[in-house]
Formats: C-alpha cells, sequence, structure tokens
C-alpha cells in the first residue's frame, strides 16, 4: 500500500501534520455553515417579526441567566403530537432576532416557543414563584426570588446598541428611549405615560402589525419594575409575533 | 559571574515574561472590577486579579528560591507539572460528579433539594456547572497531564518553553474557577458546553494558543523522526477545539467592563454554529484527547505494540474528516434546511466506521495478553472503557436516524447516552491512566492497593449500568407518551405525567451516579495512599536503564 509509506511525511514534520489536520476539520463545517449565511428560507423575514422591546429583551436575560433553556426548549417540530401540543411548528424566521438561539436540546419541562398567551401572567407569576403550589407533581425550581429583585436596565441602551451592532434592527428612537419604553411596558398608567405611544409606535411599525406589544403590570406589584416584570413580559410574548391565523405554510412563497 | 560561564546555558527569560504577564493580568483584573457595569462582573474581574496576583507572587518567591539551579534542565523530563495535573484531574473529577449526584436528587425530589432563597443552587445554574466541571476541568486536566505526559516520553525530549507549560496549568486553572463561579453567579451565554462569556472565552482563547505552541515547540526538538501516532490524536484535539471555540464564541461585549456579549449569529446559523461546536466538543475534546491516551497507556500497560500502524491511519484522518460533519443531527426536524440535517444524518452514520476501527485497535493491542484482563483491574478498565466507546458510539449513528431522533430528541435517551459514553469511555479511560500515571510518577512499585482498584471497577460498573438503563427506560417512555393518542384522537397525556412516569427512574440514576462517585472517591484514596507509598506501593528500584526520568532513556511504546 503506497498511499500508506507515504504517510511517513505528516509523521516527520509536525508543521505539515497541523496543516493537514486544519485542512481536513474545516470542510464539513465550511459546507454546512457557509450556505446558511446566503439562503432564502434561513434569512428572509416573515411578517409580525420585529426585535424584543427593551422590557422583554431584559426578562430574556434573566431567562438565559437562570439556564431554562437547560430543561426549556423553544422549537416546535413539524410532528403531529408537538403541534397538537404546542401550536405551528417554529420558522426559521421566529428566532432571527435571538442572539444567542433558544432552541434547546432537552425538555424537562415542556416547549415555550410558543408559550405566550398560553396562560395569564398571574399564573406564570404564581408558577414561578412556587411551581409545586400549581402544578404538584413539577419538578422545576422555584423562582421566587425574581420578585424581590429590582431590575436593573440603567444601560439598556448599550444593550440595544449591540444587538444592533450585531444586525438586529433597532432604529435611532428605539436606541435613545430604550429606558423609557422599558419602563412603559411595565408600568404605562404612571411613571411610563410618557414614553407609551412612543413603545407601541415603534415597535408596531417594526412588527408591521398591531398588537404584538403588550404593556401592564406584569408580576402583580405595580409599585416597582422587578426582574419577574421583565421575566414574565418575555414569556408571554414568546411566539406571539408571526400571526398563524393569516400565515399560509402551503404558500408559494414559503415553500422555499 | 565566570562561575556561570561553565554550567550549560540558562534560560529563563520564560519566567520573566510570564511573571509580567501575570502582573499585567493581576492589575487589568483590579482595573476592570473597580470600573465594572455589574456585581457579577466586579466579584469575576477581583477573583481574576487575586489569582493571577498569587501565581504573581507564589512565581516570584519560586524564582528567587532557585539560585543557580536551572529548573527548565533539558536533561529531565518536566514530570512535577504531570502530578499537579494529576491532583487537580482527581480534584475537579470528584467536585464534578459530586455536583452531578446534587442535580439527580434536585430532579428526582425537588422539594428537599431546592431552596427558594438560595436561587443560584437551581438546577438551571448547576447543571452548566456539573457538564462544565467533568468535561473541562476533569477531561481537560486529564487530557492536559497526560499529553504533556506522552509528548514527553515518546519525543524523548523535555517539554518545551521553559515557564510556558505551567502557564498554560495555572491559566487553565483560572479558567475554570472563572467559568464556575461565573455560572453560579449567572453569567452564561447559553451556549451548552460553551456557556462562559466573552472575557473568559478571550482568556481560555490565550491559554489555548500556548498550550498549541508548547506542544508544538516538544515535537520541534523532539529525538525521534517520527510523531507517535498518539500526538497525533492530542494535536488534533488542541488544533480543532481552538477552532471551535473561537468560532462558537464570536460575540460582542456589551461592555468591556460587563460581562454581558450578545452573539454575532442568530437562530438558523447560531443553532448550527452550536450544534457544530457541540458535537465536536465530544468528537475532539471527549473523543481524539482520550483516544490519544488509549494509543499510550494501553500498549504500555499492557507491553503490547499498538495492534495495527495501518489502521492508525485510517482511524485518524477518517475519524477527524467524517466528526466535523455530524453537528445537525442535533437539529432534526428543526428549522434548520433539511439538506444540512441529512448531511448531519449521514455522516454520524458512517462516524460508526472509525469509532470501531480505533476501538478495535485500541481492543486488539492485547492481542497476546489477553491474560491482563484477568490479572489486571487497571487493564480492564481501560478495556471496557473501549467497550463502552465501541456501545456509544453505535448508539449515536442510531439515535441521528431522522426517525428514532424524532423519538428519542428532547427525552432523557440523550442523557443516558452522554453519559455512557462519559462515565464509560471518558472516565474509564482517564482512570485507567491516572493508575498507570501515579505509580510512575511518584516511583512507586504498584498501586497502595490493587483490591480497591477492583472495588472501584465494580461499584462503578454496576452505577454505570443502573444510570443507562434508567435513563433509556425514562426517555423511551416520555417519548413514546408525548406522541400516545387515545381512542378519541386526542393526545393521551398532558406535559406534566410524562415527568411523573420518570420518577422512579430518576431515583435509579440517582444511586447510580452515587455509585460512580462513591467509586471515583476510593480511587482518590487509593492514589493518595500510593503516593504516600504506603501497602503495595513500596518505593521502587532503578536499573541505570530504567531511571525513567531521564530524556534520552529509549521508551518502549513506539
Amino acid at each position: 500500500m503506497s498511499i500508506m509509506n507515504r504517510h511517513g511525511v505528516f509523521e516527520r514534520h509536525s508543521l505539515l501534520l497541523t496543516i493537514g489536520i486544519l485542512v481536513v476539520v474545516s470542510i464539513g463545517g465550511i459546507i454546512q455553515m457557509a450556505p446558511l449565511m446566503y439562503m432564502d428560507n434561513t434569512i428572509e423575514k416573515v411578517e409580525g417579526m420585529r426585535p424584543y422591546t427593551p422590557l422583554e429583551l431584559a426578562g430574556r436575560d434573566i431567562y438565559i441567566r437562570e439556564g431554562c433553556y437547560v430543561c426549556h426548549s423553544q422549537m416546535i417540530r413539524p410532528l403531529r403530537d408537538e403541534v397538537e401540543r404546542y401550536g405551528h411548528y417554529s420558522l426559521a424566521a421566529e428566532s432571527m432576532y435571538d442572539h444567542p438561539f433558544q432552541w434547546g436540546s432537552k425538555r424537562t419541562g415542556p416547549d415555550l416557543a410558543r408559550v405566550g398567551g398560553k396562560y395569564s401572567a398571574e399564573w406564570q407569576v404564581d408558577h414561578l414563584k412556587d411551581p409545586r403550589a400549581l402544578v404538584p407533581e413539577s419538578i422545576m425550581p422555584p423562582y421566587a426570588f425574581l420578585a424581590d429583585k429590582r431590575l436593573k436596565f440603567e444601560n439598556i441602551s448599550d444593550r440595544l446598541r449591540t444587538e444592533r451592532f450585531v444586525g438586529v434592527p433597532y432604529t435611532d428612537e428605539m436606541i435613545e428611549n430604550a429606558e423609557g419604553h422599558l419602563i412603559a411596558q411595565a408600568d404605562p398608567d404612571n411613571l411610563g405615560y410618557d414614553y407609551f405611544s412612543s413603545l407601541m409606535d415603534e415597535y408596531n411599525a417594526a412588527s408591521g402589525r398591531e398588537g404584538t406589544v403588550q404593556a401592564r403590570d406584569w408580576d402583580g406589584d405595580p409599585t416597582r419594575i422587578t426582574e419577574m416584570d421583565a421575566l414574565v413580559a418575555y414569556l408571554q410574548m414568546t411566539g406571539t409575533l408571526v400571526d398563524f391565523s393569516v400565515y399560509e405554510a402551503d404558500d408559494l412563497s414559503n415553500r422555499r | 559571574m565566570a562561575a556561570t560561564s561553565l554550567m550549560p546555558r540558562r534560560d529563563t527569560s520564560s519566567i520573566l515574561i510570564v511573571g509580567g504577564l501575570l502582573a499585567f493580568f493581576s492589575l487589568l483584573g483590579i482595573i476592570i472590577a473597580s470600573r465594572a457595569v455589574d456585581t457579577a462582573m466586579s466579584i469575576q474581574a477581583l477573583t481574576f486579579a487575586a489569582l493571577t496576583g498569587i501565581a504573581f507572587v507564589t512565581l516570584c518567591l519560586w524564582a528567587g528560591s532557585l539560585v543557580d539551579r536551572d529548573p527548565f534542565d533539558s536533561r529531565e523530563y518536566e514530570d512535577t507539572i504531570v502530578k499537579w495535573g494529576v491532583a487537580a484531574s482527581t480534584f475537579w473529577g470528584i467536585a464534578g460528579l459530586l455536583v452531578g449526584v446534587i442535580i439527580a436528587l434536585q430532579l428526582t425530589w425537588p422539594t428537599l433539594f431546592y431552596f427558594a432563597e438560595h436561587g443560584w443552587t437551581n438546577f438551571g445554574r448547576l447543571r452548566p456547572l456539573h457538564t462544565s466541571a467533568v468535561i473541562f476541568a476533569f477531561g481537560g486536566n486529564v487530557l492536559l497531564a497526560t499529553s504533556f505526559y506522552v509528548v514527553q516520553r515518546t519525543c524523548r525530549t523535555r517539554l518545551a518553553g521553559g515557564m510556558w507549560p505551567w502557564f498554560v496549568f495555572w491559566g487553565y486553572q483560572i479558567f475554570i474557577v472563572l467559568a464556575a463561579t461565573g455560572y453560579l453567579l449567572g453569567v452564561t451565554q447559553s451556549k451548552e458546553y460553551a456557556e462562559p462569556e466573552w472575557y473568559v472565552d478571550w482568556w481560555l482563547t490565550l491559554v489555548w494558543v500556548i498550550y498549541l505552541l508548547v506542544f508544538l515547540g516538544t515535537l520541534w526538538k523532539r529525538k525521534e523522526p517520527h510523531i507517535y501516532v498518539a500526538n497525533w490524536f492530542y494535536l488534533s484535539f488542541i488544533v480543532t477545539i481552538a477552532m471551535l471555540h473561537i468560532v462558537n464564541n464570536l460575540s460582542v461585549p456589551v461592555s468591556f467592563t460587563g460581562s454581558k456579549s450578545v452573539q454575532v449569529f442568530a437562530g438558523v446559523q447560531d443553532a448550527m454554529t452550536q450544534w457544530w461546536y457541540g458535537h465536536n466538543a465530544v468528537g475532539f475534546f471527549l473523543t481524539t484527547g482520550f483516544l490519544a491516551i488509549m494509543y499510550y497507556f494501553i500498549p504500555k500497560r499492557a507491553e503490547r505494540p499498538v495492534y495495527s500502524y495501518r489502521l492508525s491511519i485510517v482511524h485518524f484522518w477518517s475519524l477527524i474528516f467524517i466528526y466535523i460533519w455530524a453537528g445537525p443531527h442535533h437539529l432534526h426536524y428543526t428549522a434548520l434546511p433539511q439538506w444540512a440535517q441529512t448531511l448531519g444524518m449521514t455522516f454520524s452514520i458512517m462516524l460508526w466506521m472509525p469509532s470501531w476501527g480505533g476501538m478495535i485497535n485500541g481492543v486488539m493491542t492485547l492481542s497476546g495478553a489477553w491474560d491482563k484482563l484477568r490479572t489486571d483491574p487497571v487493564i480492564r478498565m481501560m478495556i471496557v472503557s473501549l467497550a463502552f466507546y465501541g456501545m456509544a458510539t453505535f448508539e449515536g449513528p442510531l439515535m441521528s436516524v431522522r426517525a428514532v431522533n424524532a423519538l428519542s430528541h428532547y427525552t432523557e435517551w440523550g442523557i443516558g447516552h452522554v453519559h455512557s459514553g462519559a462515565l464509560g469511555w471518558v472516565g474509564y479511560i482517564s482512570f485507567g491512566a491516572l493508575y498507570c500515571l501515579v505509580p510512575w510518577l511518584w516511583k512507586k512499585q504498584a498501586l497502595y492497593s490493587k483490591s480497591l482498584v477492583e472495588w472501584h471497577f465494580w461499584i462503578s460498573t454496576i452505577g454505570i449500568l443502573f444510570y443507562m438503563i434508567s435513563m433509556w427506560f425514562a426517555g423511551i417512555t416520555e417519548g413514546l407518551m408525548w406522541r400516545a393518542y387515545n381512542e378519541f384522537g386526542f393526545l393521551e397525556y398532558s406535559f406534566v405525567e410524562t415527568v411523573e412516569a420518570k420518577h422512579i427512574s430518576y431515583m435509579i440514576r440517582a444511586l447510580g451516579g452515587l455509585l460512580y462517585f462513591a467509586g471515583a472517591l476510593i480511587m482518590s484514596y487509593n492514589l493518595f495512599r500510593t503516593t504516600l507509598g504506603h501497602g503495595e506501593a513500596s518505593p521502587r528500584e532503578y536499573s541505570p536503564s530504567e531511571a525513567s526520568r531521564r530524556t534520552p532513556a529509549l521508551q518502549p511504546a513506539e
């Protein structure tokens, strides 16, 4: 086997071996990853998708911080039982503004891709505080401490600016008024009153349809904005941006 | 300085550079801590400043005590760093397994093991602590220690770089401490097995690049014409992990004094990148690195040559070429385009062949020495690790088939699969290497107690079986329950009923983990008593040809 005899060259030259390894391990990754940056069905926007509001983004950061992704997926597969249990299968576009993605890999708890609106905010708060009070068989950890922690959002404008830097289409107005928008979504009637209409206008315009932004007190404590407010605001909007009553999966433009 | 000119030239410049670097990083840590925009960052930066500061002071004291001694005497192997690596592996192994037992208990008895007032002990924060501790802290230290040992012996030269290997070793421990404390503080970028935030990623990149240079530098000054097969595997592990780590952690910090960063990729692209990384962390950290251990320690311990040189070549190149494609099997039926899923599945099935080729090459190395399976529990542990490897690398391709994956994905089956590989393959080959290394490094006749190795082996093996079987059962049960329909065409079970159904499996799993943990404790005790020269580990007599610390000694492994 002459080809085996030629292998000696790699065994005598460590740099050749290093380069050989690098070439061999690069091929697969390049072929699988590079086309995804250009293919239509992975980069095209679906109507309704908009960037997260500042409060939702802060809530999503808490979702990440607490490791919710460890037990909850956000990716509904196009299988009969999953679509019936969780709702319409997930579209690529629905996570286009997710830096990083939150598809998860394990369902120790149920999928949360479309948990938004499935339960009331009050249910979510009670359940997060003491899961077994509502679902006795649950094995979820308790998150009561979130309701006691004031949400820190002094740097929320920088946070949005960084999102824009990696490609999320936040407008100048969204970045400038991020703090006001955040307060408006958690306390629209008092502290956030001045920014309420701006919040609605900006994010409805980005979405292209009405009704994707909910503003209210989320955690049952209107006196302050807590981490619970942010997390529940995030949970309540997951999977609600695309209007599946009008989305046609079989439409030619969606069959790519 | 007339006296010094008579002595071999000492090159201590690396001490100065490493010392300067440590002082610089310690100062940088203090500056970042003073300007930190979030509490987590100030704690992390202070930890970093303290650890690099301690390293700097220790280095100064040590360098001062050297006087005229050459600390990097090229006539001797650098074995002290390997001893530290063995100690660190054992320590982190125990820590990581203990966290594993705790989180298994949390899922089994949530009312007993969750503390509402201590949110940082919740499963979501401890699970990355467990995975990182066992993979990167335990596994990583085993790989550092064995690679430093093996590359010196097979190149018959001292480790290159003077002080730099020590920077790699302690720098890596600092990475572990920052990552681990970060998880407890809630600092994570949520990418599985790549959770540490941007500044920890940057630090690891620095440490890793120096690791690569130390390894290559040692290869460059080898006294052997050929690079031994174990070193191919170590090299592919170091090079590929560098590539995976850098690409998967591409992120933009929100502030250079804050802990939060934003990933460059989003959605589908990020998912593909993550599982390209995630699967190849398995492939290149937990497989090629530990195959290098197989290629050195099994022949060495069995005193037999590697079964087939040609098979090693085919094994090496086909394994590293095919592995890198397998990532998308983690994304079946997701929004990832189907052609990518199919490629991932196809290559995962193809991967079965090189995996088993490697297993055969390792097991058949025992040809002519099969009796050692009975007489030497350390050899048995390493061969059984290959049996688990063979099983896990058969199960993996099976689970990567779309139709099977539709059932197995998101379930406990995945957890069972990972642990048959992690506990059986990675754990056992590592324990085997540690059992070999301690008597060699501390110059002892044998291990303190061979019968304790037997106890370790059997307790752990029963533990693994409990773990695997309970998780297979739990995974397939919940997978079937999720898709079950009743006679009226409605879903038969609510989600929480499937959680309830796993309770007994969870108990058996926790017991299995506890047994495995107990086995590791027995090993630690045995290794510790060995270093003290107790029991059967009476000090070893050396014949001149056997003086293994001397670099020019011939090594039979080639």
